[in-house]
C-alpha cells in the first residue's frame, strides 16, 4: 500500500456508497473563490467599532484611567473602564470546577477594575465610528499605573515570599489536584530500577490564522441580541455570555460564521466577546471588534506550561511497572473556561499510554501567575501526558540498552485485552497497538535504518530514530463521566435530520466544524445512511437560531459524537420511512427491505419507494399519506451521548540528522501510523494527522512563548513567535490501520489532535537519539540550536 | 493622531475593473479592498507582513496589501482571489487546492493562492523545494503544507505553461 491509502471496510447492512470515499470538500468552493464568510468579513450598517486599551505591566494597581482627551477625538463615541461595567457583567466563569483539589476560582473581570493581572489585561474599551479612530483613541488614553512584583515563576509562586495574584488564593495555587493508584510508592520503593527526569512543556501559543473577533447588533424591535463570533462551540459561548450580561439565552442569538482555525483557543469564554454584546444594546448601534495578532497573542489562551518531575519504575527486563509526576502546571492570571480540566483529567489519565502500567501517581500544582491564561490548545493535556510516557520509555530503554521499539512491544496492553480498564479508571475501548507499531517499523525500515546510523556514527554524524506510541483519549465524552470530574454541562451532542417533502436533506449539527470539513463528512454519513445522492444533503451549523442546542467541536469529538448523533437520527427517519413505505406498498412492514436507495417487499425489487417517495407522503402530499395514528412529518432530533471515550493510536517513527557543527536539525523521514477507526473520508483523516503533526513538529523544534523578567510577553508577533513555515516542515509518510470503535454507531474515533501528540516525543526521542554519543540525555523543547549547542559544551566540560 | 477628514482621491484597476475612491493616506490597501471595495477574500491574519493572508498581485507581482496604503497602489493593476475566476471557471490553481486538499479552514487559503499565482508565473515548474521556499511568506496552521505543495505541482503540472 502507498502512503495514505486506507483499506476501507464497508458495512454490509447499509450498502455504503460514499463513506470511506476521498470525496473533495464542499466547503472549498466558497474559500478558494475568496466568498467564505469570516467573522472579519461581515459589515452592518452603523457599525461602531471597538479597541481595548490593554496593561503594558504584567502585575499593577490601576491608580487612575485618564480618557478626557481620548474622548475629544473627532469620531469617538464613548469610553469605558472596568468601574464602569461594575454591575453590569458578572464575572467570567469557568466551567470545568474539578472536584476534591481545595479549587479557587478567582473573580476575575471582562475588564480590569482595580489591578491588571497580566500583561494585555484590558483596562478600558473605546467606541468609534471607525476602526482606526477607535486604535487612535485607545492610544491616547492615559494609565497610570503602580507597578507591582510580577509572579512568574511557577516553582516559586507556592513560597511565602511570592507576591499574591489574587489576595484571596494563598499561595497563588488554584488548586492540588492528585492520583494516586493506591500501589504508587511500594512499586518505586521496591522497582529494580527507577529513572528520573525533570521535563519542562513549553508554553505555546496557538495561533490560528484568524484572530479571535466579534460583531454584535442589538434589535431593539425584538430585543433579540445577535453576535457573529469566532468561536468553536457557539452554544457553549451563548450559554455563559448569558450568565455573564444577565440577558436570557432565548434573547441571544450567537453565530459561528467561517471559523479560520482555532485550535482550542476559540472554545474559551473570555471578556471582550462579552463586552461587545453589552456595548450594542447599550450604544443601540452594532459593535465590532477584531484582535490584531498583537492582542492574539498576548490575550488569547495560551497552551501547555508544565514543569514535570518525573520517574518510570521497572524491573531489570524491562517490565514497566510505574509512572510518577509532580507537574507544575501555569494557569496563568485566571482560570479560563475548561482550564483546571485540562492539566488534571486531560493529562493524569491517560499516563500508562499504550502499556499495561500498573502504578499511577501524579500531583498537579494549578498555580496561578501573572501571564495570559493557559487552557485547551491542541491536545490539551494528552499531549504533556504523552510526551512524558513516551520520553521516559525511551530514557529507560537506553538505561536497560535495550531497543525502543522492543520496550514499548514488551509492555504493550494486547489486542486481546481489549475493552482494557487502566487503573486510572478509563476504559480504553479498542486497540492493537503492536499492529501500528509493526506496521511504522516496516515503513521506515526500522532494522535497515539502525544498521545505517551505525554506519553514519562510525562516520562521525549525528543521526537518530526516534518512536512515539502514542494514545489519546477523545470523543469527548459520556456526559456522567465528565460531569463527575466536574465539568460544568454533559458532553453529548444533538444533531437534527430533517427530510424535506421533495426528498432533499438538510442536516443541523451542534458540533461546530471549523476547518476539519464536516461539512462534507456529515454529508457523506448522512447520505449513506438516508441512501440519497450527496448532492440532496447539505450540513448546517454554528447558529444558535436554528440548531439544537450543541457542544461544539474539541477533545477530537465532532465526528465521534456529532456524527453519532445524526447515524442516530437518520436510523429513526430511516424506521419511519420504512413504515411509511410498507403503508404505501400495502406490505407489513416487516417485509421491507430498504436497499439501493429502495423501500421494497423482499424478493420484489418491482414494487419500491424511494425515500423522496416517503418524503411527500409523510408531508400528506402528492395525494399519499402516513399511516393511522402516525405523526405527519420526516425529521428527527437526538442527542447522542456515547457511554465512553473513544481512544485513537497509532506510531510515529523519526529520523533525524543533526549538523555537528551548527546543531541545525533536519528531519530525514517522518512516518506516522494512525488508527482512527473508521474513516469516513480518509483524505480529510490524512489533512488533520498532517496538520498535528505540523503543530507538534513546532513543538520539539520551533516554537515557545517567552516572556522577559518583567512578565512582558516578547513572542508577541509572528515575527517573533517561531510558527514554521513551509521550508521547515517535512513530507510526512502517513500510513492508517484501523481498528473500529464498538461505543459510538459509525465505529469513529477522533483524529483531530493525534498528530499534535504524537509529533513532540517521536521528533525529541530521534534527536536525543541522535545526540546520545555524546552524552546527552535530555533537552527540553524546543530544540533550538543554540540549546543543542549548550548541551553539547555541557557534556564535553563533563567529560573532561 | 487621527489625519482628521484629509483624503486623497486614487484610481486603480481591481480585477480588470477600474475602480477610485477617497482614502486618507494611512489607509492600508488591505482595508480599501476590503471595506471599501467589499472584497474580503483578502484577509489580514497579522499586523508584521509575516502570515501572507492578504497577498493579492499588483502589476503582476505578488504584495502583502496590509504593509502597503491603498495610496501606493494608485494607478496600478490589483488582482486578488476573486479576480482569478475565468467566466465562471475556477484557475487551475484553485482547482489545484481542492483537488490536493490544500486547505482546511480556509483562511490562509486566498494569500496562498496569490503567491502560488506569483511563483508559477515566475517558475512554471518549480521543483518541491522551489515550491516550499515560494510560498515560505504564507503561514498555514492547518495543514502541514504538504498538501498545498502537492497542489502547488498539480497547478503547474496542469496548467500547460498558463500562470492562471
Amino acid at each position: 500500500m502507498k502512503p495514505g491509502q486506507v483499506e476501507i471496510l464497508e458495512s454490509e447492512e447499509h450498502g455504503v456508497a460514499y463513506s470511506g470515499k476521498s470525496i473533495k470538500r464542499r466547503e472549498d468552493q466558497r474559500m478558494i473563490t475568496g466568498h467564505g464568510q469570516y467573522t472579519e468579513d461581515i459589515s452592518l450598517p452603523g457599525t461602531l467599532y471597538a479597541s481595548f486599551v490593554r496593561s503594558d505591566y504584567a502585575h499593577a494597581k490601576i491608580i487612575e484611567v485618564d480618557f478626557k482627551n481620548a474622548l475629544k477625538l473627532p469620531g469617538v463615541i464613548g469610553i469605558l473602564t472596568g468601574k464602569d461595567l461594575e454591575g453590569k457583567l458578572n464575572q467570567i466563569p469557568t466551567a470545568w470546577n474539578i472536584p476534591g483539589s481545595d479549587l479557587h476560582v478567582p473573580r476575575y473581570s471582562a475588564i480590569a477594575v482595580d489591578k491588571v493581572r497580566y500583561a494585555g489585561d484590558p483596562v478600558a474599551v473605546v467606541i468609534a465610528e471607525s476602526p482606526y479612530i477607535a486604535e487612535d483613541a485607545a492610544e491616547m488614553v492615559s494609565v497610570k499605573y503602580e507597578p507591582l512584583d510580577p509572579v512568574l515563576d511557577m516553582e516559586k509562586a507556592e513560597d511565602r515570599s511570592s507576591p499574591l495574584v489574587y489576595e484571596d488564593v494563598p499561595g497563588n495555587r488554584a488548586f492540588l489536584w492528585k492520583l494516586d493508584t493506591g500501589n504508587v510508592e511500594d512499586t518505586f520503593r521496591t522497582a529494580d530500577i527507577v529513572v528520573k527526569q525533570r521535563i519542562v512543556n513549553q508554553r505555546l501559543q496557538p495561533a490560528s490564522m484568524e484572530t479571535r473577533g466579534a460583531i454584535a447588533e442589538y434589535n431593539s424591535g425584538t430585543g433579540i441580541t445577535t453576535v457573529w463570533m469566532t468561536t468553536q462551540n457557539p452554544h457553549v459561548h451563548r450559554f455563559l455570555l448569558s450568565v455573564i450580561l444577565g440577558i436570557p439565552e432565548h434573547r441571544l442569538r450567537v453565530i459561528a460564521p467561517d471559523v479560520g482555525g482555532g485550535f482550542g483557543s476559540k472554545i474559551s469564554c473570555l471578556g471582550p466577546e462579552a463586552v461587545i454584546c453589552y456595548l450594542t444594546g447599550h450604544y443601540g448601534r452594532p459593535v465590532k471588534w477584531n484582535e490584531t495578532r498583537r492582542e492574539n497573542f498576548l490575550a488569547t489562551t495560551h497552551g501547555r506550561d508544565h514543569i514535570q518531575y518525573v520517574e518510570m519504575a521497572a524491573r531489570r527486563d524491562g517490565t514497566v511497572l510505574g509512572i510518577r509526576a509532580k507537574v507544575f502546571a501555569n494557569m496563568g492570571a485566571f482560570l479560563s473556561t475548561a482550564a483546571p480540566g485540562v492539566p488534571t483529567i486531560l493529562f493524569g489519565l491517560i499516563l500508562p499510554g499504550q502499556y499495561r502500567i500498573k502504578a499511577i501517581g501524579c500531583e498537579v500544582h494549578g498555580i496561578l501567575t501573572n501571564t495570559m491564561a493557559v487552557d485547551a490548545y491542541r491536545g490539551a493535556g494528552r499531549p504533556e501526558a504523552s510526551f512524558i510516557v513516551e520520553r521516559m520509555m525511551d530514557i529507560l530503554a537506553s538505561e536497560l540498552k535495550m531497543d525502543p521499539a522492543e520496550l514499548r512491544r514488551k509492555n504493550f496492553i494486547p489486542a486481546s485485552e481489549f475493552p482494557h480498564a487502566v487503573p486510572t479508571g478509563l476504559v480504553y475501548d479498542s486497540g492493537n497497538y503492536v499492529q501500528a507499531l509493526d506496521k511504522a517499523m516496516q515503513a521506515i525500515g526500522y532494522h535497515d535504518l539502525r544498521k545505517e546510523q551505525e554506519k553514519l556514527r562510525k562516520e562521525g554524524k549525528l543521526v537518530g530514530i526516534g518512536i512515539s506510541s502514542y494514545i489519546e483519549v477523545s470523543g469527548l465524552g459520556p456526559s456522567k463521566v465528565v460531569r463527575s470530574t466536574g465539568f460544568g454541562l454533559g458532553l453529548w451532542e444533538s444533531a437534527t435530520v430533517r427530510v424535506h417533502p421533495t426528498g432533499k436533506v438538510s442536516v443541523f449539527t451542534g458540533g461546530n466544524p471549523h476547518g476539519q470539513g464536516e461539512e462534507t463528512t456529515f454529508a457523506q454519513l448522512a447520505a449513506d445512511e438516508l441512501q440519497v445522492p450527496i448532492e440532496d444533503v447539505e450540513v448546517f451549523h454554528g447558529d444558535t437560531g436554528m440548531i439544537p442546542f450543541g457542544m461544539g467541536t474539541y477533545g477530537s469529538r465532532t465526528t465521534v459524537v456529532a456524527g453519532g448523533a445524526i447515524a442516530i437520527s437518520c436510523r429513526k427517519i430511516v424506521d419511519k420511512a420504512r413504515k411509511i413505505a410498507a403503508h404505501l406498498l400495502g406490505v407489513p412492514e416487516i417485509d421491507i427491505l430498504f436497499e439501493g436507495g429502495k423501500f421494497h417487499p423482499a424478493g420484489d425489487m418491482d414494487h419500491f419507494r424511494t425515500m423522496a417517495d416517503v418524503a411527500l407522503a409523510a408531508y400528506g402530499a402528492g395525494g399519499d399519506e402516513v399511516p393511522d395514528g402516525m405523526e405527519p412529518g420526516l425529521e428527527n432530533t437526538s442527542f447522542f451521548d456515547p457511554e465512553n471515550f473513544v481512544y485513537p493510536f497509532g506510531t510515529h517513527i523519526c529520523y533525524v540528522e543533526v549538523d555537528p557543527e551548527t546543531y541545525k536539525i533536519r528531519i530525514k523521514r517522518y512516518v506516522a501510523v494512525d488508527d482512527c477507526g473508521k474513516q469516513i473520508n480518509p483524505m480529510i483523516v490524512e489533512g488533520q494527522i498532517h496538520g498535528g503533526i505540523a503543530q507538534g513538529l513546532a513543538q520539539a523544534l520551533y516554537e515557545e512563548s517567552v516572556f522577559d523578567s518583567t512578565g512582558t510577553l516578547l513572542t508577541a508577533s509572528l515575527s517573533d513567535y517561531a510558527m514554521p513555515t513551509a521550508v521547515e516542515m517535512p513530507s510526512i509518510e502517513s500510513y492508517f490501520t484501523e481498528t473500529p470503535s464498538p461505543h459510538n454507531p459509525i465505529g469513529v474515533k477522533g483524529v483531530g489532535e493525534a498528530g499534535t501528540i504524537a509529533a513532540p516525543s517521536a521528533v525529541v526521542n530521534a534527536v536525543m537519539d541522535a545526540l546520545s554519543p555524546l552524552g546527552i540525555r535530555h533537552i527540553d523543547m524546543p530544540l533550538k540550536p543554540e540549546k543543542i549547542w549548550k548541551a553539547v559544551m555541557a557534556s564535553k566540560q563533563k567529560a573532561e | 493622531m487621527s489625519e482628521g477628514s484629509r483624503t486623497l482621491r486614487i484610481s486603480l484597476t481591481v480585477n480588470g475593473k477600474k475602480v477610485e475612491g477617497d482614502v486618507e493616506p494611512r489607509t492600508l490597501l488591505t482595508h480599501f479592498l476590503r471595506d471599501k471595495l467589499s472584497l474580503t477574500g483578502t484577509h489580514i491574519g497579522c499586523d508584521t507582513s509575516n502570515c501572507g493572508a492578504c497577498t493579492v498581485l499588483m502589476d503582476g507581482y505578488s504584495v502583502k496589501s496590509c504593509t502597503m496604503f491603498a495610496v501606493q497602489a494608485d494607478g496600478s493593476s490589483i488582482t486578488t482571489v476573486e479576480g482569478l475566476e475565468r467566466d465562471g471557471k475556477l484557475s487551475r490553481i484553485q482547482e489545484a487546492f481542492r483537488e490536493k486538499h490544500g486547505l482546511q479552514c480556509g483562511f490562509c487559503t486566498p494569500g496562498m493562492i496569490m503567491s502560488t499565482a506569483f511563483l508559477l508565473k515566475e517558475n512554471p515548474h518549480p521543483s518541491d523545494e522551489e515550491i516550499r521556499w515560494g510560498i515560505s511568506g504564507n503561514l498555514c496552521r492547518c495543514t502541514g503544507y504538504s498538501n498545498i505543495v502537492a497542489a502547488v505541482k498539480y497547478a503547474a503540472e496542469t496548467s500547460g505553461g498558463d500562470s492562471n
